[in-house]
């Protein structure tokens, strides 16, 4: 009797089990909806940008869906996004993605927070053909793997200051500038390191100091003396927060005279709210700023995204919400050009995608990044005591002129 | 390009005067570790950690608007108790035993210190500004920040009350005897473990010192303490216990080391320079007194 019992629930369980599985690898569109999938951080050492991430994600589905939500094949869907908590952890995340695909039969999905835990879901999403668009990886090593379903909308770390040797080299008449360069050694400030050597080889610059910053180390005084010694005419610092805040110290109290000064991670509510005005004046790498005038008819443009995320979470919105939620933009965008459920036809209509968004116009590369959206450099400007980011370059977005070049100390309060 | 220290002759005064007045600061966080080192036979491990420590009592006064140059006064005395109470309730426990016991204890100590401080003031860098300005040599082509001589100079002024209190104070003597002796020192009659507990003390405010020296010059974060308790066991090693001038000196040789280390072999290698240093004297020291005949083993 208790095996019959036992065997019967087995039986029941298996159905059920089948059943669930038989339902679900239509999941991809059941009824009105279109389901995603994502594994995004929401406890650990990401959580916060897990968290942010996901706000975007959220902010743009709720957007899409009120205002009609995506037409395929003259019916209208909706999005939703089936979310997993990866715990900051990309052998986690791997696993969540085998799920997400495997049982809950997703057929599409979005990126998780980070360039570490993208890396570890893309071979899963590749191997099942599954495409993804990400917003939050920005590693190089991704673009370059020749991955076929991986789409980015932010810029790849590469460009995040290759922008300020243009802008060097054309304060400078167009001539070849002397580059002093300093890099923490870690994964993406190397990414940043080497579009500066790019940059450097095509406008013909010359890097005259080219030092790795140990990730213990918070004393930059040699590489300063160095630079004061040799005169560049600009100075690239990336090195995480430490890093710019120890290099806005030590270039003040050294009183070393740089025209042109840009940096990595250095928006100016954390610089100027250590350092004071002697943030002035830095060039800071940037996904997005508000003050951009990129438009589309969801969001309308940045300041309006600013405002109405301010509304719905509380908080003004970083770049890792931005560019999440454009995201779902390209994926509404892919799929009504697709008109069609197929993946291959939406990944091919995703590789096609030539769109602007508020976050910034979005076309892929042959490695999924996104080579139309140029990464955008804010300066640090002061009034009294009071310090703002003020776009600067690209010229066609900036809201602000460039102050070129830095007053020597000799003359700044 | 390399070598351009060679070409511009400046930057040699510069990297000196640069690595001498760390050099200091580096002396003093090392005479704390050489300190009860001597008197307990203890390697603090977490002695970094409560260098930062430290540097986040000044960091915390900053931020409540005083000037963060009174955390040398305020700092060595919340350190005091710090490092009493630690004694109290690690330390004593393994102050007579193996000294890989005392270093699997501090270690753990340091662990849990840093998580400490990452929950308390989180894990942003931060900094405290002094605004003492800078002091320009030969034509401004040599910039010392005056936080930097005032930290040198702080360390200095310390380091000579602690050799005077050392030599003349009741307490002083005490902590002398039971470095000589500890057993002959208690039954003249001396309270070892009063003794052991006003020394850790010490070496916490010391350490406090340099912290709140740290949150001026370079930037706090509360993973950081490490390199710190790395030098600190480097100088103390080249200087023996006990022995002030010399544990002085080889601070500043040590800044010295790093800052040409810097240039010469290039900031990649600063740290890793340093920890060079210290494998090539600990060999070198193993192999001196094997040849000596007098280490058995």
């Amino acid at each position: 009797m208790n095996k019959i019992a036992k065997l019967f629930i087995t039986l029941i369980s298996a159905l059920t089990l089948t059943l669930s599985s038989v339902t679900s690898s239509f999941a991809k569109v059941e009824g009105d909806m279109i389901v995603l999938g994502s594994a995004i951080s929401l406890t650990g050492k990401y959580s916060s940008n897990g968290v942010h991430t996901q706000n975007g994600y959220n902010m743009a589905v709720d957007r899409i869906n009120k205002m009609g939500g995506v037409k395929v094949g003259g019916k209208s869907y909706k999005f939703e996004i089936i979310y997993y908590d990866d715990e900051s952890n990309p052998k986690r995340a791997a696993q969540l993605a085998e799920r997400l695909i495997k049982q809950d039969g997703v057929h599409y999905m979005l990126g998780p927070y980070s360039s570490g835990l993208t890396k570890a879901i893309a071979p899963v999403t590749e191997k099942y053909k599954i495409p993804m668009v990400e917003a939050n990886g920005a590693s190089r090593s991704l673009f370059t793997k020749g991955y076929k379903y991986l789409f980015a909308v932010l810029s790849p770390a590469n460009q995040y200051l290759e922008v300020a040797i243009d802008l060097a080299v054309e304060k400078n008449g167009g001539k070849p500038v002397k580059i002093a360069q300093a890099f923490e050694q870690d994964a993406f400030s190397q990414d940043v390191r080497l579009g500066i050597l790019d940059a450097a080889k095509r406008t013909g610059s010359k890097i005259i100091i080219d030092d790795k910053l140990p990730k213990e180390l918070n004393d930059m005084a040699a590489t300063l003396a160095k630079v004061k010694a040799t005169k560049p005419d600009v100075l690239v610092v990336s090195g995480h927060t430490k890093g710019a805040l120890t290099a806005i110290r030590q270039i003040a109290e050294m009183k070393v005279d740089v025209p042109m000064l840009a940096m990595t991670h250095c928006d100016a509510a954390k610089l100027s709210k250590q350092h004071g005005k002697k943030s002035e004046y830095a060039l800071c790498a940037s996904q997005w700023h508000k003050n951009l005038s990129y438009k589309d008819k969801f969001f309308g443009g940045g300041k309006k995204y600013d405002k109405d995320f301010k509304k719905e979470f509380g908080y003004a919105p970083p770049y890792q919400s931005a560019e999440s939620s454009a995201a779902l933009l390209v994926f509404k965008d892919a799929f009504e050009r697709a008109n069609s459920f197929d993946r291959d036809k939406v990944r091919d209509a995703l590789k096609a995608t030539d769109m602007q968004t508020f976050y910034g116009n979005i076309k892929f590369g042959p490695g999924g990044q996104n080579v139309a959206k140029p990464m955008i450099l804010f300066q640090v400007r002061c009034k009294g005591d009071t310090c703002e980011n003020k776009v600067v370059a690209p010229t066609k977005w900036a809201s602000d002129k460039f102050f070129h070049p830095i007053p020597p100390w000799s003359e700044r309060s | 390009m390399d070598f351009l220290i060679f070409q511009v002759p400046m930057l040699m005064v510069q990297a000196s005067l640069d690595g001498i007045l760390l050099g200091i600061l580096f002396a003093l966080i090392a005479y704390g570790m050489a300190l009860q080192w001597g008197v307990m036979n203890i390697i603090n491990i977490a002695q970094g950690d409560l260098v930062i420590l430290g540097g986040y009592i000044a960091y915390t006064m900053y931020l409540a608007g005083i000037h963060p140059a009174w955390g040398v006064i305020v700092s060595p005395i919340i350190m005091y108790f710090v490092g009493w109470a630690l004694y109290k309730l690690v330390i004593n426990k393994v102050v007579d035993r193996d000294l890989f016991i005392s270093i699997l204890a501090t270690f753990g100590i340091a662990i849990v210190f840093q998580q400490l401080m990452n929950f308390i003031f989180g894990a942003d860098v931060v900094v405290a500004q002094s605004e003492y300005g800078t002091t320009m040599l030969f034509d401004n082509s040599v910039t010392l920040p005056n936080s930097k001589i005032f930290s040198a100079f702080i360390s200095l002024v310390y380091a000579i009350a602690l050799v005077v209190y050392m030599k003349k104070s009741r307490l002083g003597r005490a902590i002398r005897a039971t470095a000589q002796n500890a057993r002959a020192a208690k039954i003249l009659g001396v309270d070892t473990e009063k003794v052991y507990a006003a020394t850790f003390g010490i070496n916490a405010a010391l350490c406090g010192i340099a912290g709140a020296l740290i949150s001026i010059t370079l930037t706090l974060h509360p993973y950081v303490g490490l390199p710190y308790t790395v030098r600190s066991f480097m100088i103390v090693i080249v200087a023996g216990l006990g022995n002030l001038p010399a544990v002085a000196i080889s601070g500043m040789g040590l800044g010295l080391f790093e800052e040409f280390a810097d240039y010469i072999l290039g900031t990649e290698f600063r740290i890793g320079a340093v920890f060079m240093l210290l494998v090539f004297i600990l060999v070198y020291r193993r192999f001196k007194l094997s040849k000596k005949r007098e280490y058995l083993k």
